[in-house]
């Protein structure tokens, strides 16, 4: 979630009235915005000698654009409190009645084919006005619009560039101007080589830096205003005595491109003489059929049912209460004229997160408090209680391991290749594990296949406990298995491990033969395999295995006879010197491993 | 070794005034004559005092020099034996050739012998033998007072400081002459032979603990998830089947309406996998694959005979739509929604993943259900104390027509009242898939302050209806970690003390019971 510093004093004036912390805080918690810090008593910074006024830091909603600034915050609270109107945005055609212009070349298609603007005439800024609308673009960069890659912003001087503007795609070396705040004219080539460093651009040059052409915005005397997504022209600087700004976006997604607009547009449209208006501005872009007016400010007219909202919030509230709630939110609601059971809803340009009537009943039910809502507990509809079969099967595995005087670890699931293959001995047929693309560090680079690597880690990190050491696991391996629809599945596992001055071969065969025994399974040696034949129905037996992981000679395959089927299950054995040696263990191992899906 | 009881006894008989031990047994070693004083004691039969002092010992060296003489004396005597002088060169051969060595040396520094060309001779008639005669009277005092000497011989190791251990023994309130054997356990052949009757037993022990038990461990961990599993048995929920680490885009992403754009699909969040490559669409699991849910099989006949098949291509389909452009009364995200991004294969970021799974399962049949799971989850996250890679989230699902959000609200104050949590509140949230979304706030008394602890709403009409759930099932969804509630309960700082193979086993071993309702 964002978080946005504000002048407490100066949002307390807003608001009409001053609010202990704890007060603004119950008004964040009930708008659903979360306060974070009030600074008042910490160490503010000292700039150039002046302390910085206290601040409230707030936590907004990752969907709420229109509140990443001042602004937002002050009207949405202001309007929740009943202290203003919802404004009434409105475009506003210049006096000579034509509009600016950014006409689109088709090249932009190349690289970044959509763009949009508007125009804020006679805007009065001061330092903290100009502040914010500066940090509301780095927040719309940082937020919705993906670090620029979705949208980027450009704001400009309108009175030191001439319209029409033109928004065109041009090869690096055939476009050169003066960088925001720089001197020095660069080609586009010499730019990138020059922001290549740059601590806050750096990260945005590979937007476009690899594409044939750039996208340039230049008005009508071939000045560029600026090579979106990373810089403007120093030449059309606006600053905090700027008063008609001229405002441009360029994108991939249409969408969120006319989301940046309006919440750009409806914000700081609060500061324009005549409070709430924005000069539209036409795209001309015939080769892609967006030739249009911007920005779109109407409100988005639907409905809610009066029905779904009262049964979802548990309320039984007339149309008139509805409609008042959600003024609460900003919205324009009303009774609708022909249908008993609809509120007519008129959705504002800021509120770009409602998508469905489902937001609209949440507004509502903010609006009336969540924690107002009448309680009451949901029907007992006759489910029945069950646990996952491997579930409760694991909890039999787990529950006998401990009674019979074993610890349960829990390591992690992620390991690197090594742990699960090579330092086992084990070698890698490229058809076994599942394996991450994207790991920060060599701990998570395959899911593992064993148990072993988590119980041997454990092992290793517990070296200062008393030996012998006997710790288990139940828990899943994945494998690759591209017959699936996920390539890949899950096997629940039991293993056990043992560490001590002795091998423990014995006692770790023994905890298989006690899990064996609690599961049903009778052991089959030469003799009493004929006696118990017919009397079980599963059966496990044990053989000599050559196997690079064991000490020769000390490890066996393990077999069960289930349901008349044969199944190969697991290992058990000595682990070998060079394995103690690669997790770096001083006393021999002997661990056991084995499927136990097999028992479902 | 000998009982030495009696003879402390015995050397008591005679006299109530305290006796030394160092007196009494002068050459009995001072571990014996406390074990027997800690038996006798134990039965107030006698008291003591244990007095310790440094004395100054011969070393093995020293001793030589006390039975042989000096080295230097040694020297001198070689020398005064031989009849013309002795040659040097023989000096070893026989006094030995570290006396040689430093004899020689001491020797020629008193004046007692002296060089002529290879030959050593006498300087004078007689000598007296000052190092023997310190260290006799060291052996006989244990002490030297001139300091200076002391260091001196200390230096050349031949005498050292020794700690002595001696005991003032005085009787008891029970002294008696006699020490009768005290029994310690009562014996399967004390039973036999009868001399339980007559045994007199030593006092136990009250204040020690008694033998510790080996025993095996739950991690505890696993036991706060059992008490958790417990709560959703008790009300009616079944476990969802979450044996499915590995997801794709689709099932973790796009069928929960969270659009492909958003921060959680980056890859500074997400582990992505690389080998597989790609995932197929949705499809129905093959019919004997173990990991189909019990909820496609309903335990009750009435609602299998009632299960229509479910159409994986018009969820798909559905899916697409409501993304890119909008549907259900959603005016969608609206965006070019990409097939590719929704096979790519991921390391689930939550278990909603399955909830959605298993939610599209009940569309087959719709019915009032609950579900839950508690299982891992991954995130690509940079380690901390409070975060690592991999933690487990507890996730609830309710099914139901016409639910209510205060249905929701009273549903967790009782599932939370379970776990000892009787005050909370609920602050509107965000989150993708849910709408309305409710923070759930529990007053913590110790902290004295409210802590967030965990998530929930209703699940959106994006999510459920491109499922084919029918529009008036609501469906309630929730989670928390189980690792932060654990923390908190038991003021675990660093997760890595309780996942992973840093955890300590004497933590595992010791960790009592978790009973939540009283923590």
């Amino acid at each position: 979630m964002p978080t946005i510093s504000v002048d407490k004093a100066a949002l307390f004036k807003e608001l009409g009235r001053e609010y202990t912390t704890q007060e603004f805080d119950e008004l964040c918690f009930e708008f659903g915005i979360e306060l974070d810090e009030d600074t008042t008593d910490t160490d503010r910074p000292i700039v150039d000698g002046v302390q910085e006024p206290p601040q409230l830091k707030i936590e907004i909603p990752a969907n709420r654009y229109d509140m990443l600034c001042f602004e937002g915050i002050q009207l949405m609270l202001n309007i929740f409190l009943g202290r203003k109107p919802i404004p009434n945005y409105r475009l506003v055609e210049p006096s000579s009645g034509q509009l600016e212009k950014i006409v689109v070349k088709e090249d932009t298609t190349k690289v970044r084919p959509y763009v949009s603007g508007a125009i804020l005439r006679n805007v009065k800024f001061d330092q903290a006005r100009y502040e914010s609308f500066i940090a509301l673009q780095d927040k719309l960069h940082q937020n919705l619009a993906r670090q620029r890659t979705l949208v980027a912003i450009g704001t400009h001087d309108l009175d030191t560039i001439q319209g029409p503007f033109t928004y065109n795609a041009l090869s690096p070396k055939n476009f050169s101007f003066v960088p925001l705040n720089q001197t020095k004219e660069l080609n586009g080539e010499e730019l990138m080589a020059f922001y290549e460093k740059d601590k806050n651009l750096g990260k945005y040059l590979h937007i476009v830096r690899d594409s044939p052409v750039y996208p340039v915005i230049h008005d009508s005397n071939n000045t560029i205003c600026s090579l979106p997504p990373i810089i403007n022209g120093n030449h059309s600087k606006i600053s905090v005595n700027t008063t008609n700004v001229f405002i441009e976006m360029t994108g991939l997604d249409k969408t969120k491109l006319e989301i940046v607009n309006r919440v750009m547009v409806t914000m700081f449209s609060q500061y324009t003489a005549e409070p709430f208006t924005i000069e539209p501005i036409q795209i001309v872009s015939e080769h892609n059929g967006e030739t249009r007016v911007v920005p779109d400010i109407s409100p988005r007219t639907t409905q809610a049912e009066i029905s779904f909202i009262n049964q979802c919030c548990g309320l039984n509230l007339s149309a008139t209460e509805i409609s008042d709630l959600l003024k609460k939110m900003s919205y324009d609601a009303r009774p609708s004229a022909n249908n008993p059971d609809l509120v007519d809803v008129d959705i504002p340009p800021t509120r770009a997160d409602v998508l469905h009537q489902a937001d609209i009943m949440e507004d509502v039910a903010i609006a009336y408090g969540f924690n107002k809502l009448p309680r009451s507990f949901p029907n007992i509809s006759g489910t029945i209680g069950q646990p996952l079969p491997i579930n409760k099967l694991s909890d039999i595995v787990r529950t006998e391991a401990a009674m019979a005087g074993w610890s349960e670890a829990l390591p992690l699931i992620l390991c690197s290749h090594d742990e699960n293959f090579a330092w086992l001995n084990r070698k890698d047929d490229g058809n076994t594990a599942v394996k991450l693309a994207n790991p920060k560090t060599l701990e998570f680079q395959v899911v593992r296949t064993s148990l072993l690597p988590g119980l041997l880690k454990t092992i290793r990190e517990n070296k200062h406990h008393t030996v012998p050491m006997k710790i288990f696991e139940v828990s899943d391996v994945a494998f690759k298995d591209l017959e699936l629809e996920r390539k890949s599945r899950n096997e629940r596992h039991f293993a056990a491990a043992w560490y001590g001055r002795t091998s423990g071969f014995e006692v770790v065969h023994g905890l298989l033969d006690r899990m064996m025994a609690m599961l049903k399974s009778a052991f089959i040696t030469a003799e009493e395999g004929l006696e118990s034949t017919a009397a079980n129905d599963s059966q496990y037996w044990i053989e000599e295995l050559d196997d690079p992981t064991y000490f020769p000679g000390h490890a066996a395959s393990i077999h069960l006879r289930i349901g008349g089927k044969e199944h190969n299950i697991g290992t058990f054995g000595i682990l070998h010197p060079t394995v103690l040696e690669k997790y770096e263990l001083k006393y021999p191992v002997s661990t056991l491993e084995l499927n136990i899906e097999t028992f479902l | 070794m000998a009982d030495l009881t009696s003879p402390i006894l015995d050397a008591l008989s005679s006299t109530d005034a305290p006796i030394l031990s160092s007196d009494a047994f002068p050459s009995t070693p001072s571990l014996s004559v406390k074990s027997a004083l800690d038996r006798l004691a134990s039965r107030q039969m006698v008291e003591y005092d244990t007095i310790e002092r440094e004395v100054v010992g011969l070393t093995g060296e020293g001793e030589q020099i006390v039975a042989g003489g000096s080295h230097e004396a040694k020297v001198f005597e070689a020398v005064a034996a031989a009849m013309d002088g002795l040659k040097i060169t023989e000096l070893p051969g026989i006094v030995g050739k570290d006396n040689a060595k430093v004899g020689q040396g001491n020797a020629f520094k008193r004046g007692w012998i002296k060089k002529d060309q290879d030959r050593l001779r006498t300087n004078t008639e007689s000598i007296v033998d000052e190092t023997r005669e310190l260290l006799l009277t060291v052996q006989k005092t244990q002490a030297l007072d001139n300091q200076k000497t002391l260091a001196e011989l200390k230096k050349r190791k031949l005498v050292a400081l020794q700690k002595v251990i001696n005991f003032k023994i005085s009787k008891g309130p029970k002294y008696a002459r006699e020490f009768v054997k005290e029994e310690t356990d009562l014996t399967s052949e004390m039973l036999v032979n009868g001399s339980w009757k007559t045994a007199s037993f030593k006092p136990y022990n009250f204040k020690a603990k008694g033998a510790p038990t080996p025993s095996g461990a739950f991690h505890p961990l696993n036991k706060v998830r059992q008490e958790f599993r417990s709560i959703f048995f008790e009300m009616g929920f079944e476990e969802m089947p979450t044996n499915r680490y590995v997801e794709t885009g689709f099932w973790n992403f796009d069928a929960l309406f969270v659009p492909q754009q958003h921060p959680a699909r980056d890859l500074q969040d997400t582990f992505y996998i690389s080998d597989p490559v790609q995932a197929d669409p949705p499809r129905e699991d093959p019919l004997n694959d173990p990991h189909r849910p019990k909820s496609a099989q309903p335990v009750s006949r009435a609602y299998k005979e009632n299960e229509k098949p479910l159409d994986f291509k018009a969820y798909w389909d559905n899916v697409r739509e409501v993304h890119q452009n909008g549907k259900y009364g959603s005016v969608g995200y609206r965006y070019p929604w990409n097939a590719d991004e929704s096979l790519r294969l991921v390391l689930r970021t939550h278990t909603t993943s399955i909830s959605t799974y298993v939610l599209h399962k009940l569309a087959a049949n719709p019915r009032p259900a609950r579900f839950f799971s508690i299982d891992r989850v991954f995130r690509n996250e940079a380690v901390d104390a409070t975060h690592l890679a991999e933690f487990h989230q507890i996730e609830g699902v309710i099914a139901d027509f016409d639910l209510t959000l205060g249905g929701l609200i009273g549903f967790m104050e009782v599932f939370f009242a379970k776990m000892g949590i009787h005050q909370l509140r609920f602050k509107p949230a965000y989150n993708p898939y849910t709408e309305p979304s409710m923070e759930i706030f529990g007053y913590h008394e110790g902290l004295g302050k409210w802590v967030e602890i965990g998530n929930s709403g209703m699940f959106r009409p994006e999510m459920l209806e491109p499922m084919g759930l029918p529009k008036d099932m609501r469906v309630y969804g929730w989670g928390l970690s189980l690792e932060r509630p654990t923390m908190i309960k038991y003021g675990v700082s660093n997760i890595r003390e309780l996942l992973g193979h840093k955890v300590d086993l004497g933590f595992i071993e010791s960790n009592p019971a978790v009973r939540l309702e009283k923590d």
